[in-house]
């Protein structure tokens, strides 16, 4: 069993209710966060190596360094729930069954950044989640936890939850500064970065839920602790959400450094395929990383292990690796249209996209389109040339990464898949039924591919 | 703008304007607007789950901004309704992952055992099936929302027992 220190207490009956919480350790933390210089709790995360769990992977110590407090201005902590990330529902797990432990971490991280105001944005769909922390604040602040001089510190914060109301968009986080000042979510040109100028042109840190849940265990256990677990510059444990065609869906907490490979034949993890299916393609990150096919999952291209970390999961660069992103593990084997799949990312992306930029908001429509027509037997030879010359005129040409998200799915599909998307072009006959590949797989039919000739 | 020939009665209860202040409180005293999204969502909740033209100008005053900082947050977030829906409308995430486990197969199984075809609201104003883009339920697909909650690991059987759950007024929509 791997070691756990986010869901540890998960299991245990009624901890999501303060006394609970609280009989088992809960809000220890804080108590010894105020006996601390707010500084070196900064530095203890620091020490921790804690990256960002979001999916950017930006060092969180490094983050919470950056913030003003030269200006004197009141400055803001928020926690980023607006998890919405296809293949992702890690954040949700932990709000819904010890929404304690993001208050306790909130209540920490806040007191370390000097933020009098903090906040905590969740999606508007996870309506019943925004409830049950709403309630676990109420409980804080009626057992001291929250408000005026706490617990006789002399220090200050007040906690609120905010809900958003279906915009994808606003988990990028000036996007979402701006749906929490109740503005449309369109994302901010930065510089200012929002350390520097954010929420009501504040000072302001943006941090992951899983992240700054990891701050409790960090101030009890101190940062050269957690820097131990997991491995190399993946420090720490994990949460990964996984999904698709494997026997065991859901939340995993996984210690850094483990093989892919046992993650997903492990009983303890995925269980292995369904039906024993062949795997056939992985997306390790959530739906913007590179999708990796079967024969780079197991084995980067070098021929060593690929492992669950930042570092395993990317090497090869996108040619052949991908990203550990935000831990959204959706699995595919063999019954998958790579097509098909790539058109609903594409789809997802032209929805989400906020419309502020004119290659994301155009392009992102155009490559839903021609994946469209590929998809139902109209696509032409001259498409796939075209998904990649629009995906390359969109990547790194906009305000915020949704871009980049956007385009990365269709070049990795092309790259690594290419010859399927030539069958759709050249057998429309054969893809008419949206199952297609359930009776016939792919592979059996790849050889046709090859003998004709455009 | 759009504008809804249909009527909708306003009604700001002592409850509900209760609860918006205490949402207002949330926020610094001259940071009111921030409130909206929030706002608007227990008003949508108290008013049939949609947003006429008329509601949204009394949100506005409420919170002393202008119909027009309102009505484009309305139309920027997709769970805010600018028409009537269904009473029961059933939001079925069908991106990849519900994709990969059935939902295209299940929305079709629900549109033709309601008689609808996908954002078609039923003739006796009772149901709506929607396609919407990934509500974060990856590992529970296939799935839908519906108000509030969520309805996961589906199949036919256990959507024709949430039909008659619906039918049988079984179902909580919101959670006040």
């Amino acid at each position: 069993m791997g070691r756990k220190i986010l869901l540890d207490k998960a299991n245990i009956p009624g901890i999501k209710t303060y006394e609970v919480y609280r009989e088992n350790g809960g809000y220890k933390s804080v108590e010894k966060a105020l006996t601390m210089q707010p500084d070196d709790i900064t530095e203890e995360v620091k020490t921790s190596g804690l990256r960002g769990r979001g999916g950017a992977g930006f060092p969180v110590g490094m983050k919470w360094s950056f913030i003003d407090k030269k200006s004197g201005k009141p400055r803001h902590l928020v926690c980023n729930a607006d998890e919405s990330e296809p293949g992702t529902f890690k954040d949700r797990y932990l709000m819904e069954y010890i929404p304690h432990l993001l208050i306790e971490g909130m209540i920490t991280s806040s007191y370390a950044l000097g933020c009098n105001l903090s906040y905590i944005y969740i999606r508007g769909e996870y309506m019943w989640v925004f409830k049950i922390l709403e309630k676990a604040i109420k409980e804080a602040y009626a057992n001291g936890w929250l408000g005026k001089n706490i617990k006789g510190s002399g220090y200050d914060l007040d906690l609120y939850v905010h809900v958003g109301a279906g915009a994808y968009i606003c988990g990028e986080e000036t996007a979402l500064i701006e749906s929490l000042e109740g503005k449309r979510g369109n994302p901010r040109i930065k510089p200012p970065f929002p350390a520097i100028s954010g929420l009501w042109a504040n000072p302001t840190v943006v941090n992951n839920v899983e992240s700054i849940s990891a701050v409790p265990w960090i101030v009890m256990n101190g940062g050269a602790e957690y820097a131990k677990i997991g491995l190399e510059r993946s420090t720490g444990t994990k949460l990964i959400s996984a999904s698709g065609h494997i026997k065991n869906p859901g939340v995993f907490e996984i210690e850094m450094g483990i093989t892919v490979e046992e993650f997903i034949n492990s009983d303890e993890y995925c269980g292995g395929m369904i039906d024993d299916r062949p795997l056939k393609a992985l997306v390790p990150g959530g739906s913007s990383v590179p999708i990796l096919p079967a024969h780079l999952i197991y084995k980067t291209a070098a021929g060593t292990d690929r492992l669950m970390t930042y570092e395993s999961l990317s090497d090869g660069g996108f040619a052949t690796g991908s990203m550990l992103g935000s831990g959204g593990f959706i699995v595919y084997n063999d019954t998958t249209c790579i097509v098909r799949n790539t058109w609903n990312f594409s789809r997802f992306y032209h929805h989400e996209s906020c419309g502020q930029c004119t290659p994301c908001r155009e392009g992102t429509g155009w490559l839903e389109k021609i994946l469209w027509r590929i998809e139902n037997g109209q696509g032409r030879e001259e498409d796939i040339e075209l998904l990649w010359n629009i995906q390359s005129k969109i990547e790194g040409n906009t305000i915020c990464p949704l871009g980049d998200a956007a385009s990365w799915p269709v070049a990795a599909a092309i790259r690594h898949f290419r010859e399927e998307f030539e069958y759709h072009v050249r057998f429309p006959e054969k893809i008419k039924d949206r199952n297609h590949f359930v009776a016939e797989p792919f592979s059996k039919v790849q050889h046709l591919v090859s003998k004709q000739s455009v | 703008m759009e504008i809804s020939n249909i009527k909708q009665e306003i009604n700001i209860t002592e409850a509900l304007m209760t609860r918006i202040n205490e949402l207002i409180s949330h926020y610094p005293a001259d940071k009111k607007k921030s409130a909206l999204i929030p706002v608007l969502h227990e008003v949508q909740d108290a008013h049939d789950n949609w947003l006429s033209v008329e509601l949204q100008q009394k949100v506005a005053e409420i919170l002393d901004i202008l119909p027009i900082e309102v009505y484009e947050v309305v139309t920027f977030y997709t769970m805010f309704n600018t028409k009537p829906i269904a009473k029961y409308m059933f939001e079925f995430c069908r991106t990849s992952c519900c994709a990969t486990r059935g939902v295209e197969d299940l929305m079709e199984y629900a549109c033709s055992k309601l008689g609808v075809k996908e954002g078609e609201i039923t003739s006796d104003g009772m149901f709506q099936v929607v396609g919407v883009e990934c509500l974060g339920a990856c590992g529970y697909a296939p799935m839908l929302q519906l108000g509030d909650f969520y309805h996961e690991k589906l199949s036919k059987e256990s959507f024709d027992k949430l039909i008659e759950d619906c039918k049988a007024e079984k179902i909580t929509l919101h959670d006040k």
